[in-house]
């Protein structure tokens, strides 16, 4: 199996603002959000990062789509580094964060093109795409309409449809199921399958077990920015529940912390 | 991929030029608004001055006075006498009562008096005591009319030789002059206002709103140049940015002659088409200066609001900035004043309406602001390059 994504090392660490200090109820100047952080994603599989609030998630997705740089180590994205090349690397993979919007006065049908654009997607090769995403995930007759007016199920589909515009092999992301109804999730959890059967290889961060346990091969634990474990999800949990894994891994770490 | 500038351009034009309330609020309304706010003041002036009389409450009103003043139908006098009677009026007009505009005090036998003074010999020369208040317009304008009438009879008194008698038209300043010193007085501080303006109500939702939405990551997961987006973006704004400057600029010109009472009407044909091309090309750079301006502290702003509120100074100085085209010692003739931006700009706008413009400092003034905007978009592709201004916590 191709090692598609290598993230090797990589460590983050954030200045507090005086204001930061205040809100985080901290002292600490210095914020380690991604400590020494390594894991692989092989070609074709589903990768789940799962941790709790503050984990790291996001700034580790962020590293590996090239938003911002690790102070230390490096990802490697299908042979390219973000460190060297980042322009590079958002040209290969489909990105979505949490905190990714659309623009509420547009329609999809606008904001498709748009990407497309700046992806430097050809034209017919846009519309053959466009007519094919839209169809399958529903939103042809919602394509006209404004952002604005659309329900929050149909923007986050909207918004995944626009994260893959230009057909990338890698695809990232982060919590794409916060904050939807069951219904909703379900949608999603399913352009996701859909997304690996295409052969994709897809990193997914994520605080829901059941999302890990329907879609993932292979699962990431995080705590406090460290990687507790890293292994496939049949070994992780050998024959447990997930979420009983998970907290027994915590109770180790909580308790490793204690005697420290 | 150059083209990731127009489409960004092609995306903020069709933000501002879709949305009808956008374009109502921000590109129609204001040219619209000063348009008829202008010409509604410029009715009151009309109106209320045409037949003004003043009421004047006098002393001893001489018999010449009351001739000369009868003549010009302006002023109805009320006689009073007796200290007491002074005294009452003048405080009335003080305390604002409605009843006197002014009150005037002659000597008693004043005709007399003047007859009598040898200014040769010295001595107290007759005096005319005229209580008015300055705060109030009435009042204001029953001083001066009774202050012109005693200024004719003061001539007549020693008629040795006349000024402009007659009909003749002596004032020589054509209407072009009039239109030229109105439009270098006033035009290069409104411009700068209204291009400020402009600006104000697109940038910072342009930018700074992208960043509070976290709509501009979006933007920022592209393999898109940054430098592209920061081109695109500024130009587009400036664009926008000089529409909504002209809108209002209309308003004030279309209005202006109204303002002014119908008096004088301002004639733009004075100025020739070198007079436009210098002073579009003035404005266009003016605009990408202060767009690039307002684009780089918007991205330094967490949210709209904080924009805004940090772009309010930078406007007030450049009023500022703008005024100084209407005080002589301030306006400089030597090509590195130029080099000083948005001061550049007034200056410049002021030389081309009073038709004095200076080709180097024009030529100066368009290139070291074409040189500002490209570090200002040179400054906007680093910050959107930072993940510190981008991704701030
Ligand atoms: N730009 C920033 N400036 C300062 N601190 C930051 C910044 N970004 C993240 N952090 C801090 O780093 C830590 C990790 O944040 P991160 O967003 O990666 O967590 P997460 O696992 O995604 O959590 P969540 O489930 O809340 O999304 C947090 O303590 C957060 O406060
Ligand atoms: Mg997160």
């Amino acid at each position: 199996m191709k090692e598609l994504l290598q993230v090797q090392n990589v460590k983050k660490t954030f200045k507090i603002s005086a204001k930061q200090q205040k809100i985080q109820k901290t002292k600490e100047r210095i914020k380690v959000a991604v400590d020494h952080l390594s894991f692989t994603a092989y070609q074709g599989e589903v990768f789940g990062l799962l941790g709790s609030n503050g984990a790291g998630k996001t700034t580790t997705l962020r590293m590996m789509a090239a938003l911002i740089t690790p102070d230390e180590g490096d990802v490697v994205v299908d042979g390219t580094s973000v460190v060297k090349s980042p322009a590079e690397v958002r040209g290969k993979i489909g990105f979505l964060t949490s905190e990714l919007k659309l623009e509420e006065f547009f329609t999809p049908n606008y904001l498709f093109d748009f990407f497309a654009e700046l992806h430097g997607v050809e034209k017919e090769a846009a519309v053959k795409r466009k007519r094919e995403l839209f169809e399958k995930f529903q939103i042809s007759q919602f394509a006209e309409v404004k952002v604005a007016n659309l329900s929050t199920g149909m923007k986050q589909k909207v918004s995944l449809v626009i994260s893959i515009v230009h057909d990338p092999d890698i695809i990232i992301f982060d919590e794409p199921t916060n904050g939807l109804d069951v219904l909703t999730a379900r949608v999603v959890t399913d352009f996701l399958l859909e997304l690996k059967e295409q052969g994709k290889t897809i990193v997914v961060s994520t605080h829901i077990f059941s999302l890990i346990e329907k879609i993932c091969d292979r699962v990431g634990i995080i705590i406090d920015g460290k990687m507790a474990v890293c292994d496939t999800l049949e070994h992780l949990t050998a024959g447990k529940s997930l979420e009983e894994r998970f907290f027994d891994i915590y109770a180790e770490r909580a308790g490793e912390s204690y005697e420290k | 991929m150059k083209s990731n500038v127009i489409t960004v351009m092609k995306k903020e034009f069709t933000r501002f030029f879709m949305d009808r309330r956008m374009v109502l609020t921000t590109l129609l309304m204001p040219g619209i608004m000063i348009y008829l706010l202008y010409s509604f003041m410029g009715q009151g002036f009309v109106s209320s001055h045409e037949d003004y009389q003043a009421r004047v409450c006098v002393q001893n009103l001489p018999e010449s006075i009351e001739a000369m003043a009868a003549q010009g139908e302006a002023i109805v006098f009320s006689e009073i006498s007796g200290e007491q009677e002074r005294e009452q009026a003048v405080k009335e007009l003080e305390e604002g009562e409605e009843g006197y505009d002014l009150v005037a005090v002659f000597p008693e036998g004043f005709e007399e008096q003047v007859a009598a003074y040898d200014m040769s010999a010295g001595g107290q020369a007759p005096a005319v005591e005229l209580y008015y208040n300055s705060a109030n317009t009435d009042s204001q304008s029953a001083y001066s009319i009774l202050l012109e009438v005693l200024d004719t009879y003061e001539s007549s008194l020693a008629n040795k030789f006349d000024v402009n008698p007659g009909e003749n038209v002596y004032d020589l300043a054509t209407e072009e002059d009039m239109s030229v010193q109105i439009f270098s007085m006033m035009v290069p501080m409104l411009l700068m206002v209204f291009l400020f303006s402009g600006c104000m109500a697109i940038a910072p939702e342009s930018i700074a709103g992208e960043k509070e939405r976290g709509t501009i990551a979006t933007l920022l997961v592209t393999p898109m140049k940054r430098s592209h987006l920061a081109l695109g973006k500024i130009v587009s704004l400036s664009v926008i940015a000089i529409l909504c400057g002209f809108s209002s600029f209309v308003g004030t010109m279309l209005s202006l002659p109204k303002l002014m009472g119908g008096e004088v009407s301002i004639n733009a044909n004075v100025y020739g088409i070198q007079d436009y091309l210098m002073l579009l090309l003035v404005i266009l750079s003016t605009a990408l200066v202060i767009v690039a301006l307002v684009s780089i502290v918007s991205a330094y702003a967490k949210n709209v609001k904080e924009a805004t509120s940090w772009v309010t100074p930078i406007m007030i100085v450049s009023m500022l900035l703008g005024v100084t085209s209407m005080v002589d010692s301030l306006c400089m003739t030597e090509p590195v004043w130029f080099l000083i931006p948005l001061y550049n700009s007034a200056q410049c706008m002021s030389g081309i309406f009073s038709l004095e413009a200076d080709m180097v400092n024009i030529a100066v003034t368009v290139v070291a602001n074409i040189c500002y905007a490209g570090v200002g978009v040179f400054v906007l592709t680093k910050m959107f390059d930072s993940e510190k201004v981008m991704f701030s916590k």
